[in-house]
């Protein structure tokens, strides 16, 4: 079957991708797999400047899924572009760089360095992180905020196509959808992990030292579904389907509610080869359940009548 | 044959170890050889059984205890959800692993090297002692709480000179503390290599005795690991600049005063 997928600007030879802060910079995973076989790469959050991050325990495992608040530690963007994306097979694989900052401005600033590299297809920015106290959710959470950043990034990334990525930590995520799609973005992608909390009655303790942190993996599936499947029917750009992918099942789920393709996150832990094994797995699934393409299937879910 | 890889294997055997002492608590497992083309001491796989449901979404690391070129063995102590459900599995169940991940411990022929275990921190010990081209100049000293019968103590001492110290109290404890203090000044004094793997009060005994006698001192770091690989940055700790390094693939071996835990 063609799995080729096409949208908003971005051309990917299947709809996988990998997500944001799960793949490392792709490199960490090229032992496990061939990184050219995947649809997309989006890359771990980028700042302007090095962040060293949250102070440590950051992660925990919590029942179907995990808790984390790394608080964006990355070496900056312009250690990527010069050290990091040179050796990535960008030619082969779509690379897009997901953009953390805490302001309209900076996200402007950061968008115009990387919309200056040929190695990198679309900009995801990142207004939902929670972890950070001093920016993401302030962004993720107010909808003038967000189609601020968007148009902000939108009026410097050139060429790139730019894809805003939602925080389910809203009351209403059409809202904060509307709101990207209005600023300007080419596509959106969703979700991003869901605010949550773990504590330890023995230690009397959090069990993350930043004590609020991003819930992900199998455990939010039914929460991203339902999120995807109201923002698709909300605007008219398209949607990337994130949140508890860990099977051909899982993904093709978000793809009957009419995701154009999904990011894999957690799963990426279960075994490095995961996403690689993936791109295969989706394709015989579509075959064995009769589809006839993946435009056929995409957005087919059949509703009852109202 | 390759460097690193994640495989599908199959375990082999599951041996209990010290079972009249701590019934249902150690084990060896040994797993079919994921066709590496070469492993080092120090160094750890990731294990994650194939039909594992999602409610445990990590692998769990494991020191590489020993390995030949039709098997891997890891040592592992029950200690919670994973590690009791590892230890349950029976030869024919599958397991992802994947590895050998890490960097591994300084090897240095000719010195005299001690070997300082807290407890099950003496499971990569095993490997570097079969590695070790001259065990003569090896010497072991384990620092325990569980009787010696669960430890790999009696296979350690068959091939170099070993000594342990059973914890039960707290003079015990310091009596634990300052042979490990007259051990470490020997060895910086005769020039030696120190290499320690254990509990991070154990761990900070070494570097703290390492750094006032001049040691030159290595420490094996085992922290909460989500992804093996360097991607997840759950397992950082700090380098000497203050920087934070994730020990899956900077260390988990670290030089003692290269490294704030
Ligand atoms: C350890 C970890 C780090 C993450 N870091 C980022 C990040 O830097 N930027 C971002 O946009 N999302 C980040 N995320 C969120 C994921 O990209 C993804 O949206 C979320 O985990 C839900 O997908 P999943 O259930 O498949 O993991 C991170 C998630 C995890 C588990
Ligand atoms: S365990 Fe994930 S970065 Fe080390």
């Amino acid at each position: 079957m063609d799995m080729h997928v096409s949208f908003g600007g971005l051309n990917l030879k299947n709809p996988v991708m990998t997500a944001s802060g799960t793949f490392g910079f792709g490199l960490e995973f090229a032992p496990y797999g061939d990184l050219k076989k995947l649809g997309g790469i989006v890359a771990k959050g980028l700042s302007l400047k090095p962040r060293e991050g949250n102070p440590m325990p950051r992660i925990a495992e919590t029942p179907c899924g995990m808790l984390n608040a790394i608080g964006i530690q990355n070496p900056g963007v312009e250690h990527f572009v010069t050290q990091i994306l040179p050796s990535l097979p960008w030619r082969d694989v779509a690379v897009l760089a997901n953009l953390y900052a805490c302001d309209a401005a900076e996200f402007g600033e950061l968008a115009g360095v990387l919309a200056a590299e040929e190695g990198v297809a679309a900009l995801e920015v990142n207004v939902s992180c929670p972890n950070v106290k001093e920016g993401g959710v302030a962004f993720g959470q107010d909808p003038a905020q967000i189609a601020r950043v968007t148009e902000a990034v939108k009026k410097r990334a050139g060429s790139k196509p730019v894809m805003v990525k939602l925080s389910p930590n809203v009351t209403d995520i059409t809202v904060c959808a509307r709101a990207a799609a209005d600023g300007g973005a080419d596509a959106l992608s969703l979700i991003n992990t869901l605010s949550g909390m773990a504590v330890d009655i023995r230690t009397r303790r959090p069990r993350i030292a930043n004590v609020i942190a991003g819930l992900s993996g199998p455990a939010i599936k039914p929460v991203a579904l339902r999120c995807v499947h109201q923002v698709v029917r909300s605007v008219d750009i398209p949607v990337v389907g994130i949140g508890g992918i860990a099977s051909a099942e899982d993904a093709l789920e978000f793809l009957l509610v009419g995701a154009q393709a999904v990011q894999v996150g957690t799963a990426n832990f279960l075994r490095p080869d995961f996403a690689f094994n993936l791109v295969d797995q989706m394709e015989a699934l579509l075959t064995e359940i009769g589809a006839k393409s993946l435009d056929e299937f995409r957005g087919s879910l059949q509703l009852p009548l109202a | 044959m390759s460097l690193r890889n994640c495989r599908n294997v199959k375990v082999l055997k599951v041996a209990p170890v010290g079972q009249q002492e701590r019934p249902d608590e150690f084990y060896e497992i040994t797993l079919e050889y994921p066709d590496w083309d070469e492993w080092r001491p120090g160094q750890f796989v990731m294990v994650r059984p194939v039909a594992w449901p999602l409610d445990l979404v990590w692998g769990r690391p494991f020191s590489i205890y020993t390995a030949d070129e039709t098997s891997l063995t890891v040592f592992i102590q029950k200690s919670g959800r994973g590690t009791a459900r590892i230890a349950a599995l029976r030869p024919g169940d599958e397991v992802a692993v994947w590895g050998p991940l890490g960097n591994s411990f300084a090897m240095e022929p000719d010195a005299p090297t001690l070997l300082l275990a807290g407890g099950i921190g003496i499971a990569p010990f095993r490997g570097y002692v079969e590695r070790h081209p001259h065990p003569g100049n090896v010497r072991l000293f384990l620092a325990h709480r569980v009787p010696l019968e669960c430890y790999p103590y009696d296979i350690i001492a068959a091939d170099v000179c070993a000594d342990c110290m059973l914890e039960k109290t707290s003079t015990d404890l310091q009596a634990i503390i300052d042979a490990m203090g007259g051990l470490i000044r020997e060895y910086a004094e005769k020039g030696g290599l120190v290499l320690a793997c254990g509990p991070t009060p154990f761990m900070r005994t070494v570097q703290r005795f390492a750094k006032e006698y001049g040691a030159r001192a290595q420490v094996s770091l085992e922290n909460r690991m989500g992804c093996g690989v360097g991607a997840c940055l759950g397992c950082v700790t700090k380098d000497s600049a203050g920087h934070h390094v994730q020990v899956c693939t900077r260390g988990p071996v670290f030089w003692a005063d290269k490294v704030e835990f």
